[in-house]
């Protein structure tokens, strides 16, 4: 009995190892993207086909623009995508980067109450739309948490002359969260706030759009591939791997096709 | 290090601010919770009643709910699309309030049952035997065992500090208005930002550290009488 148990030990340790060795080859892709890339649901999508195309694992973790980017430089990560022009290159810059690409574009989207109490709509920047809220005293949620988003949503404010404080200004609710939660917490509370078009239309409740396709709201995405001289376990072959799928024609045109099912639009764009 | 302490007194502090919220926050959920806990803690202690022990596994049950389901069912029920919608009390200090009465009363309440149940025989006997009333026999019941609902009290109050889930869902952390010490905790871990959320654990855990060692001191008090 005792023979016949120790051999049966040895098999399944032995199947373990074969079975464990078949799945060294490929090892998982760390990649750190950003809560509107997440909550719009493109990585969900494209996620599946990249994996059957090459065999290669995706670990997906979301965080706003500034902490995904922190994990590239803190070896947690082999590939980021991101859409903050500024840390981007400040990242490569500190020579972090194998390459960084840039591929993917959308706009942002001022949404909020439908019944627009600060009359943004019509507006001919977000810059003129931020200064009606501001004078409005109405209602505006800001993500506060260095994200893309945030930094674009900043920049507006500093084009328009203002510098809302949350300290003071207490229509300025800073929340600290990441993009679905901004619209949710927006859509509670019936206030405005900036938005990538995907996360909105994937997260509407009881917001509307009341300005996009101005000039100041274009939002660029870009890959970066994190170089292996930091961190010996980077997995530059994966991350190279997931830039080379992207440009395929498979997946430009999946891409190209993602949110025009379910709403009738594209919410990403292809750069060309 | 210098530089919490910098924050913790020098001007426009917003770790201040934060640590005031907390404060408050905490103070009120305590204080309501003890004033449903222990009334209904002592007398379940020491009445006997049919279905009593229904009632201390309900009890039981609720000491055990999960803090980010009650965190879920208040926020439906204040949320816009709620039945308490109009109140619009979402995202605000009393809706946390709220969220940290539900899960600490039980708490208060089943502590200081278990506390009274273990003495209740004395107490009954002895009450009955002087003739004493029960409104002065709630009264002595107080004052005998007041260190040890201060126990119990202390113990919500700790629970309330730390709780994190709840809070964070139906206050929403927005800063300045419900952004407490632990939800602030969680956002600078999310946004890598080490530093702050090391800053902000430190001093959470010197206020704990402070209400622990009160709740030691206690106990030792206790057992000298």
């Amino acid at each position: 009995m005792k023979k016949l148990f120790f051999v049966l030990m040895m098999g399944v340790l032995l199947v373990g190892a074969i079975g464990c060795q078949t799945q060294v080859e490929k090892k998982p892709i760390r990649m750190s993207t950003t809560t509107s890339v997440n909550d719009s649901g493109l990585m969900a999508y494209l996620q599946p086909e990249f994996e059957k195309a090459t065999g290669y694992k995706l670990e997906i973790t979301s965080a706003g623009s500034g902490a995904a980017i922190k994990k590239g430089e803190t070896g947690d990560a082999d590939i980021l995508l991101v859409h903050s022009k500024a840390a981007e290159e400040a990242f490569v810059a500190q020579g972090f980067d194998e390459q960084r690409i840039s591929f993917m574009y959308n706009f942002f989207v001022i949404v909020g109450p439908a019944d627009d109490p600060a009359g943004v709509k019509g507006s001919a920047t977000a810059a003129d739309a931020f200064k009606a809220i501001a004078a409005k005293g109405a209602s505006f949620v800001t993500r506060g948490d260095k994200s893309g988003t945030n930094s674009a949503e900043l920049k507006i404010w500093k084009d328009a002359g203002l510098a809302p404080d949350p300290a003071t200004d207490t229509w300025y609710k800073n929340i600290g969260a990441g993009m679905g939660q901004a619209l949710n917490t927006a859509s509670e509370m019936q206030a405005y706030t900036i938005s990538d078009k995907a996360t909105y239309l994937a997260n509407k409740g009881k917001l509307e759009i009341l300005l996009e396709d101005v000039a100041d709201m274009k939002n660029t995405y870009s890959m970066i591939a994190i170089t292996p001289k930091r961190f010996a376990e980077t997995n530059l072959a994966g991350a190279q791997a997931f830039i080379d799928w992207v440009k395929t024609e498979k997946a430009r045109d999946l891409i190209a096709k993602y949110g025009v099912e379910q709403y009738g639009q594209a919410l990403f764009f292809n750069l060309d | 290090m210098q530089e919490i302490l910098y924050q913790l007194f020098g001007p426009n502090s917003e770790l201040r601010e934060i640590i005031g919220l907390t404060l408050v926050m905490s103070i009120f959920s305590t204080v309501i919770s003890a004033a449903i806990g222990i009334p209904l803690g002592t007398w379940l202690g020491l009445t006997e009643f049919r279905g009593k022990k229904t009632w201390l596994k309900i009890n039981s049950t609720l000491m055990g709910l999960p803090p980010v389901l009650v965190g879920l069912l208040v926020f439906l029920l204040l949320s816009h699309s709620g039945p308490l919608g109009k109140l619009s009390l979402l995202f605000s200090l009393p809706a946390m309030v709220i969220a940290q009465v539900i899960l600490i009363s039980p708490i208060i309440t089943g502590m200081t049952a278990n506390l009274i149940a273990i003495n209740a025989s004395t107490i009954n006997e002895t009450c009955l035997g002087l003739g004493i009333r029960p409104g002065k026999k709630l009264q002595l019941v107080l004052q005998d065992f007041k260190w040890d609902y201060l126990l119990n009290i202390l113990a919500g109050f700790g629970r309330s500090i730390a709780e994190v889930g709840a809070v964070q869902m139906v206050g929403g952390n927005i800063q300045y208005k419900t952004r407490v010490m632990t939800t602030a905790i969680m956002m600078e871990t999310n946004m890598g930002q080490f530093e702050q959320a090391l800053a902000l654990g430190l001093v959470l855990l010197v206020i704990a550290f402070v209400v622990n060692f009160a709740v030691q001191s206690l106990r030792t008090r206790i057992s000298d009488d």
